[in-house]
């Protein structure tokens, strides 16, 4: 079974620490306990989503800038 | 029953009904977002129902009991966890020392009151314990809570074990939640055509909402009638000499996206307001989350006031469904 992360917060995602920057984690990266895979912005300030568990070859489930609520799915690992 | 905090939360404080009374020096009301909710927490546990108590918004605390007593969690509808077990809400829940009590993943609404036997008795600023952490005042050290806090409590009262507020008495915003407005005194600066829209259009709520105020986009722009610009006032057609600001009053920078002050608002600035939520309705912001859509409703003075008794009667069946 694929290991997930979760949003923790409502608010809208980023993938990217500034809109010119790399992603934190490229597509099919491997991700490590503490590792920033993105950002929940909400009252006016930006939350790191860390993960919570180690895993290979990342596959996102929404887009930067989705909206997202407390507990929707972002990113699936191996 | 003191509390020692695990985790912390998103912006977890310590709030009563608020500091009235220094608006005028700037310093704001303050107070729960969700009044209902707070009222109905402390009367569940046994509490003077003004007693303070914490406000988690978005994501809830871990908070271990230090000792036995009574805690009921009012407000937004999440899982409320005891040792890991799922406990119900609106409902006084018998706790002991060392239980620890957590929270899953925000279903509905947007912030939960957390309410404990003796209520909260960190140091009262101006009449309150209220947080308002742009002043740095009230609530621990004038700040959210922090891990490895321990928060002291009052005496306990009387409050029964399994309580619970009627479902029919809760209230959460529906979807477009619906806010009640009183067109202010500025409301004939825009068009009929945009005080049409105004109510017509769905907004959504902003990221940009929190304790201070509720911004929403999505409607569409205002058109200002021409005017001479008073002298004193700013460029912009939004711009008026700096005025007093209302709790609930919704202003409108540059004519795009509505500000609703809320508990922490600023007393007073520059921009007209197109009028003011009704009290009845503050509360329904406060369980907002970003994103959701919002309409707003013209409401009359008669309509408002009719809607403030409503809501009080509100408040007296609770206190007898408990009592």
């Amino acid at each position: 079974m694929a290991k997930e992360i979760r949003s923790p917060l409502p608010g809208t995602f980023y993938r990217k620490p500034s809109p010119e920057a790399a992603p934190f984690v490229e597509d099919g990266a491997s991700v490590a306990v503490g590792d920033v895979i993105g950002l929940v912005e909400v009252m006016k300030s930006f939350h790191e989503v860390k993960a919570e568990i180690a895993g290979a070859n990342i596959a996102f489930k929404i887009e930067n800038e989705d909206a997202v609520t407390a507990g929707a799915l972002l990113a699936e690992l191996e | 029953m003191p509390l020692k905090v695990l985790k912390p939360g998103l912006l977890t404080t310590v709030q009563d009904l608020g500091r009235p009374g220094y608006f005028h020096l700037g310093i704001p009301m303050g107070g729960a977002m969700d009044r209902l909710s707070l009222r109905a927490a402390n009367l569940l546990v046994g509490n003077p129902e003004d007693a303070a108590a914490l406000e988690a918004v978005f994501l809830g605390p871990e908070l271990e009991f230090l000792s036995d007593g009574l805690v009921a969690v009012t407000g937004a509808d999440l899982p409320i966890l005891l040792d890991g077990e799922e406990q119900p809400g609106w409902t006084a829940i018998p706790v002991k020392a060392g239980q620890v009590l957590s929270f899953g993943y925000l279903r509905s609404g947007a912030r939960i009151v957390i309410a404990v036997s003796g209520g909260i008795a960190t140091e009262a600023a101006l009449g309150s314990r209220s947080t308002y952490a742009i002043g740095a005042l009230g609530g621990v050290d004038g700040r959210a809570i922090a891990a490895g806090d321990v928060i002291p409590t009052g005496e306990p009262g009387a409050g029964k074990p399994g309580a619970t507020v009627p479902e029919a008495l809760r209230r959460g915003p529906g979807s477009p939640a619906e806010l009640r407005v009183l067109p202010g005194l500025f409301w004939h600066w825009i068009t009929p055509d945009a005080q049409k829209h105004f109510f017509a259009d769905e907004w959504k709520v902003a990221p940009e909402a929190d304790r201070m105020g509720y911004r929403f986009k999505g409607g569409r722009p205002m058109e200002f009638e021409p005017r001479e610009r008073p002298f004193g006032a700013g460029s912009d057609p939004s711009n008026i000499v700096d005025g007093c600001y209302p709790y609930g009053s919704v202003q409108v920078p540059g004519g795009t996206e509505p500000i609703v002050l809320h508990r922490d608002a600023v007393s007073g600035g520059g921009y007209f307001m197109v009028g003011t939520v009704i009290s009845a309705d503050m509360d329904l912001i406060g369980q907002l989350q970003p994103h959701m859509p919002v309409r707003f409703v013209e409401a009359t003075m008669d309509g408002a006031l009719a809607a403030r008794a409503e809501r009080k009667a509100v408040v007296a069946r609770i206190r007898e469904a408990l009592a």
